[in-house]
């Protein structure tokens, strides 16, 4: 009787932070002249502010905050359980689900790990369609996360602006893959289908229309004097801290430091291209902004150069225990019958190892490791995903600032529910 | 008994034309905002009717019309809508305050209108009738006692919700209304002295003589319009109800009609300013190079359309505003009000003492 009473006095005891309970208010320095007690508010899991579901439980002074509780994982799924229950390809639409405004570039970086435990590489065509489906992801993700955290400040057509851009965008990537969202369009050693024939084209198309909406929004935000008041200064974060954080993408280049993964591991070709990684100085929210902002424009360069390079050649290996072969082949020879069941049945089979493998994602490193156990299934899986990450940061960047800060802060680290809690 | 029917059918037809404005700028805000940002905006309403009805068949023609253009819409289809949807109280609250707050914000607005002049005098028969409702010697001071009433209807809202986001949202608007009064109790004093009258229609009059107050007064046109949209909190002012931070500001757990009665106010206040702006700057009825008879019927009608033109395109140039722009954040606007718009109209103010004392 008295352990238990004892017991649950402990657990009264017990400081839970402003996360434990929300619905007191705490009161704080007893002995000041103005007595004055703070305000718990719990901000989301459901909340026009929050677009994933993350909670937020702010203790507030006023408008400010002093103390905060990030909780995240209310949208996990079970991703990495789930790997290891299906063969390598059919991870492919499980990919799809964890950044979903650039599914495409997970896919790769799924197809890529694997391709690294099989230590093979795929054809110069694949890697440069590769390079231009990521870019063109790389663009619908900035696109979102510009135009969510303007909604979000009040500017409602500029967000309704990059829509428009990146709706033109999506059409080109349903053009090739036949979704919007969910493209599943990778394959652990190459493609599921080459361009179509008119992509150069529509594209070149597309990418006028964009270039217009995007100056658009760079008119009626980047020298705005509300949106600069509003940005700058904002959720800062100094260098030495993001790389303690182990920050990455945007948000690590705002504070200077000019890490980008396709320029420091250079992965399907990337070496090619010529672009620049564009940094900030200050590592607040005004130069995230700006990062994403020339990050747009060097993406659509990328995506050009590809295109006019574009080498002719097979879309994927010719290696019948990594990809499925020609159809001809499978209905026609008694190889290619058995090559393909085996496929289908047991998946492809890498070596016994493990491997990490990092693509450059919207967000910033996007990672996979992998173990092998040498079966058509992953052993296990484990994403390293940037949103995580960077929700690790978070409390740190919005500590001290108003309430009203969270928003844009919370915008532009561009928190993707889906890659965060997996 | 003349006089008394006079008083009610111009208290009547006050009453449509607040609600006339509030329409118009709903109407504004769905379409205007459509064009702004490459939309179709609302055009369903209306348009699929179907009728054999002797009575109404000539009416749907007219009515698909109006629906493409979203003006159904906005007429029948919002407070259908508002009638229509479960009146929400929170439990633990006092329902009387609750109830209360949305007529606290929505009748000083309304009482405001009272001293608006809206039309130049006519005569009818014997009968010489001013349309304005309240014919009082101090006008705009009246329209500034009204204005500052309204805050008590926000503080109710954000009191009487228990939610902690419409306690923020409340504090933020009142101390947002409060601090924007001062600068613009300063604007008005600017007015009265450089008119040296607070009757508004003499101020139009005086205007129709002279020259338009945004000649001889442009800063404090300028200062009153910014003013103006902070009070109806609105625009890049509208942090009180920034959906992204506290959901919906002090009206979140407000439902149905009062609810709309919260938007009504809003725009009845915008409609209120961009009147204020119209009669002490931009000339009331004035038409410049047009003139009447006086006292006529016809010159009433005009200069009365000619107000509500120039009114709606004030209403027109806030919508834009509003649409363009981001917010500003509670710091920095308070930092606004008191640092920049209250030196300015106090220094405006100096000045229009010291050209009126000794030019």
């Amino acid at each position: 009787m008295i352990d238990s009473l004892n017991q649950k006095q402990k657990l009264l005891d017990f400081d839970y932070g402003a996360g434990g309970i929300e619905t007191t208010m705490r009161s704080r320095a007893l002995n000041d002249d103005l007595h004055t007690e703070t305000m718990v508010v719990s901000i989301g899991p459901s909340h026009p502010a929050t677009h994933g579901t993350v909670r937020i439980v702010a203790e507030l002074s006023g408008e400010k905050i002093i103390d905060a509780d990030i909780e995240v994982g209310y949208l996990h799924r079970g991703f990495e359980k789930m790997c290891e229950t299906v063969n390598y390809n059919q991870v492919m639409p499980y990919t799809d689900r964890l950044n979903y405004v650039s599914p495409l570039i997970n896919n790769f970086g799924w197809c890529l790990t694997i391709e690294k435990l099989f230590g093979v590489e795929v054809p110069k065509r694949c890697q440069y369609i590769r390079v231009i489906m990521s870019e063109i992801s790389r663009i619908t993700d900035h696109l979102t996360c510009l135009g969510a955290s303007a909604m979000e400040l009040g500017a409602m057509t500029v967000m309704l602006y990059m829509m428009e851009a990146r709706e033109y965008l999506w059409e080109l990537i349903e053009e090739v893959t036949g979704a919007r969202l969910t493209v599943s369009y990778g394959r652990v050693g190459g493609l599921n289908g080459d361009l179509t024939p008119d992509f150069a084209e529509k594209t070149r198309e597309a990418f006028k229309k964009v270039r217009r909406l995007v100056a658009d929004s760079d008119k009626l935000l980047s020298r705005n004097r509300i949106f600069m008041d509003r940005m700058c200064d904002v959720g800062k974060i100094s260098r030495e801290k993001a790389i303690a954080y182990s920050l990455s993408g945007p948000v690590l280049r705002s504070t200077g430091v000019a890490y980008d993964v396709r320029k420091a591991y250079p992965y399907s070709s990337y070496q090619d291209f010529e672009f620049i990684v564009p940094v900030g100085s200050k590592g607040d929210n005004y130069d995230r902004f700006l990062v994403r902002m020339i990050e747009i424009e060097e993406s659509i360069k990328i995506v050009e150069q590809a295109l006019t390079n574009l080498p002719d050649g097979p879309i994927s290996l010719s290696d019948p225990r990594i990809v499925i072969e020609d159809k001809r082949e499978v209905y026609g020879s008694i190889d290619g019958m058995i090559n393909h069941f085996e496929l289908v049945i047991r998946g492809p089979e890498p070596p016994i190892g493990s491997t990490y493998f990092q693509v450059e994602g919207g967000n910033g490193e996007l990672g996979f490791y992998v173990v092998s156990d040498g079966s058509g299934k992953p052993y296990r899986a484990f994403v390293r995903a940037p949103a995580f990450i960077h929700m690790g940061a978070f409390r740190e960047m919005i500590l001290g600032h108003s309430l009203s800060d969270i928003i844009p802060t919370f915008g532009m680290i561009n928190m993707i529910g889906g890659e965060c809690d997996r | 008994m003349i006089p008394f029917l006079i008083e009610l059918l111009k208290i009547a037809f006050l009453l449509q034309l607040i609600f006339a404005f509030a329409s118009l700028c709903t109407w504004f805000e769905r379409k205007a905002s459509a064009l702004i940002q490459n939309r179709v905006g609302a055009n369903r309403a209306g348009v699929y009717l179907k009728s054999d009805n002797f009575f109404l068949k000539p009416f749907i023609p007219v009515l698909k019309f109006l629906g493409i253009l979203g003006v159904v819409n906005t007429l029948f289809c919002d407070a259908v809508k508002a009638i229509f949807k479960e009146d929400f109280v929170p439990s633990h609250t006092s329902r009387f305050l609750h109830t209360l707050a949305p007529f606290a914000s929505v009748v000083p607005i309304f009482m405001a209108f009272a001293v608006i002049p809206f039309a130049p005098d006519f005569v009818i028969g014997t009968h010489l009738i001013r349309p304005q409702v309240a014919q009082i010697s101090v006008g705009i001071l009246f329209v500034f006692a009204m204005t500052a009433l309204a805050v008590y209807g926000v503080m109710l809202a954000g009191w009487s919700s228990d939610n902690k986001f419409s306690l923020l949202g409340a504090l933020r608007a009142s101390a947002q209304m409060i601090s924007y009064e001062i600068a613009m109790g300063t604007i008005f004093v600017t007015m009265i002295l450089s008119y040296a009258t607070l009757d508004l229609y003499k101020m139009v009059e005086l205007q129709i003589d002279g020259v338009w107050g945004v000649v001889n007064q442009p800063l404090s046109f300028l200062l009153l319009f910014i003013v103006g949209m902070a009070e109806t909190k609105r625009g890049p002012f509208d942090l009180p109800e920034s959906e992204s931070e506290l959901v919906a500001g002090y009206f979140t757990e407000y439902s149905g009609m009062k609810f709309l009665l919260f938007w009504l106010g809003e725009f009845a206040e915008i409609a209120l300013f961009s009147m204020i702006l119209t009669i002490l700057f931009l000339g009331g009825w004035h038409l410049p190079g047009v003139s009447f008879a006086t006292n006529s019927l016809l010159g009433t009608i005009v200069g009365h359309f000619v107000l509500v033109l120039k009114t709606a395109f004030l209403c027109l140039v806030q919508i834009t505003l509003r649409w363009t722009l981001p917010r500003f954040r509670y710091d920095q606007l308070m930092r606004v009000g008191w640092n920049v718009v209250l030196p300015i109209s106090l220094v405006n103010l100096f000045l229009t003492a010291v050209v009126k004392v000794f030019f």
